[in-house]
């Protein structure tokens, strides 16, 4: 359905490439006569389950410009970030000192809730689409995500320090993933942009959310909500322990009873 | 093959689990001891979270002190009424250790507490044994009958008040050193994910001056509901018991100790004894360097309120 209104909206534009291409050379960067360019986004499904085992995936996400300036498209003055960002959650960060020889977590800040995960996919460098403000105040890549310090222990003039581990942490143990070359222009104002699931994604409702730059300003957003859903044994073992701890526990006693009852039977030596 | 842990969040190789599970097995069934105290430092050199390691290692040993337990029932050395006063004091000693272990996880100095505690008692207990081997070595060398120390008939211990009879191991003892001695082992068994009989067993015939014909059936007696606790309030209150993990390291476990058991009656001991003291030793110095050598990254993240 959504394919079929972006072709639409890619006929439309042929047939008016040429008009505004001269009418722009002569006012470069002010067209108010032009309508606003919008972005769409679509997946294939509001919902993706993914075996809790599994190592890591790509999820496809569709996108098209509505009301492009096609010689801007034409020169690739038009830049596309797409992200998925996990569900939130509070987090702490600690720093480790030598204390009497021995390293010991010494200071720590908590944060605010923030994503626990971030996917990043776009049409080149960063720092080639926009300028940093301009990232920081769509709150587009990892380092514009919004840290919120919450509470301090004795760290309170290393903040930036402690934001910058806690992305390097995500970095480096795959939650935090960018890929500078996940969206590519399939057709003309048509894009796929491919972000990397990592194997320890965490399940939940994720934000799927689409940032269309032109020539280094912001012009137009969009996200989408999609639920991670993860499935498998190890998920329901998983969900049992958070959900009925009591009946978990007791569980694991009672395998341990039968396990160890079960040895001393079968090695029985009379 | 290798096999997704949920609680531990993380992917092993089946195999050196069931390994790790099957040689820790052996070595108590060899030598008659719980198990725990290796199984959880193996494990966190795997890289298994701590928290998870105590836990799940907790569970671990319920599986192995029953099948224990149970030998020791039908041969009759098995104390029920002395084990379960050890018990009473093991319960409240496991609660108090569960919230010290929930406590030290929101203060982030958890696994360094684990570590640390580690250290010493490896190093103590390797000691020991290495000093009590060797000497046995030495006097086996020299021809000499092997003397066992012959404890006192009474020590201060004796003279406490609120006695009580234990018809089965023919002693009248006040339950206040039994209760102390059970809760200092159901701390441990909260915060380290051990039985605790090494320490029990000592403690019991050396400082209490048990029979010991007794001491091994009636500390694994208790140790089953202690550890059995534990695991169930660790489920409860930090979500730490992994029973994937349990279940793998309880099975190669169990036979493991089978086998240990077997070639333990045949070998000679103290060449045995030895070579264990030294495997502790080597744990425990291994866990000590990482406390010393620089991290790899000063900083560490934690989700959710710990």
């Amino acid at each position: 359905m959504f394919r079929r209104r972006a072709f639409a909206a890619l006929f439309a534009l042929s047939s008016l490439s040429v008009l505004p291409a001269a009418a722009q050379s002569l006012v470069p960067f002010q067209m108010p006569d032009s309508p606003k360019e919008t972005i769409e986004i679509g997946t294939s499904t509001s919902e993706i389950a993914i075996a809790s085992d599994f190592r890591g995936a790509d999820l496809t996400v569709f996108g098209a410009l509505g009301n492009p300036d096609a010689l801007l498209l034409a020169i690739g003055q038009y830049d596309v970030i797409v992200t998925l960002e996990g569900p939130a959650a509070p987090a702490t960060v600690r720093r480790k000192e030598r204390v009497l020889g021995v390293w010991v977590n010494t200071q720590s800040i908590g944060f605010a809730p923030a994503p626990e995960s971030y996917s990043l996919a776009s049409t080149r460098a960063l720092d080639a689409i926009a300028k940093p403000q301009v990232l920081a105040e769509v709150g587009a890549g990892f380092s514009n995500m919004p840290l919120t310090p919450t509470d301090f222990a004795g760290a309170a003039s290393r903040l930036g320090e402690f934001r910058d581990a806690f992305r390097r942490l995500k970095e480096t143990n795959g939650l935090f993933q960018r890929d500078t070359n996940g969206v590519r222009f399939v057709a003309s104002n048509l894009f796929r942009a491919t972000l990397r699931l990592p194997a320890n994604i965490p399940d939940g409702v994720h934000t799927v959310k689409a940032y269309l730059f032109k020539s280094g300003t912001y012009v137009a957003g969009r996200t989408l909500p999609l639920r991670v859903v993860k499935t498998g044994l190890e998920q329901t073992i998983t969900d049992a322990a958070h959900q009925q701890p009591y009946l978990y526990g007791i569980f694991c006693v009672l395998l341990a009873v039968v396990t160890g009852w079960g040895a001393s039977v079968a090695f029985r030596k009379d | 093959m290798t096999i997704y842990l949920p609680i531990a969040e993380l992917s092993v190789n089946v195999f050196i689990i069931l390994g790790m599970g099957a040689a820790v097995g052996f070595l108590s069934g060899m030598f008659g001891v719980g198990g725990g105290f290796l199984i959880t430092p193996l494990l966190i050199f795997y890289n298994v979270p701590p928290v998870v390691a105590v836990a799940t290692g907790a569970n671990q040993v319920v599986a192995s002190s029953l099948s224990g337990a149970i030998t020791h029932f039908r041969r009759g050395t098995l104390d029920m009424k002395l084990g379960t006063v050890l018990l009473l004091g093991g319960l409240v000693g496991a609660s108090v250790g569960v919230w010290i272990f929930s406590w030290l996880r929101r203060l982030g100095q958890l696994d360094l507490t684990i570590s640390l505690l580690y250290v010493i008692l490896l190093g103590i207990i390797g000691s020991l044994m290495l000093m009590e081997s060797l000497s046995a070595m030495r006097k086996a060398a020299r021809n000499q009958p092997a003397t066992l120390k012959r404890p006192g008939q009474h020590n201060w211990i004796h003279g406490l008040p609120f006695k009580m009879r234990f018809k089965k191991s023919r002693i009248y003892l006040s339950v206040l050193p039994l209760l102390l001695l059970g809760f200092v082992i159901g701390v441990l068994t909260s915060i380290m994910g051990v039985g605790g009989g090494f320490i029990m067993v000592p403690a019991m015939i050396y400082l209490l001056r048990i029979p010991t014909n007794v001491v091994v059936g009636t500390s694994q007696f208790q140790i089953i509901f202690t550890t059995a606790y534990a695991t169930i309030v660790q489920a409860a209150t930090n979500y730490s018991v992994d029973v994937v993990l349990a279940f793998i390291l309880m099975i190669a476990g169990v036979i493991g100790a089978q086998y240990g058991l077997r070639v333990g009656q045949k070998l000679r001991g103290e060449q045995l004894r030895a070579l264990l003291a030294l495997l502790v030793l080597a744990v425990g110095v291994r866990l000590a360097v990482e406390l010393i050598v620089t991290p790899k990254d000063i900083y560490s993240i934690a989700v959710g309120g710990f």
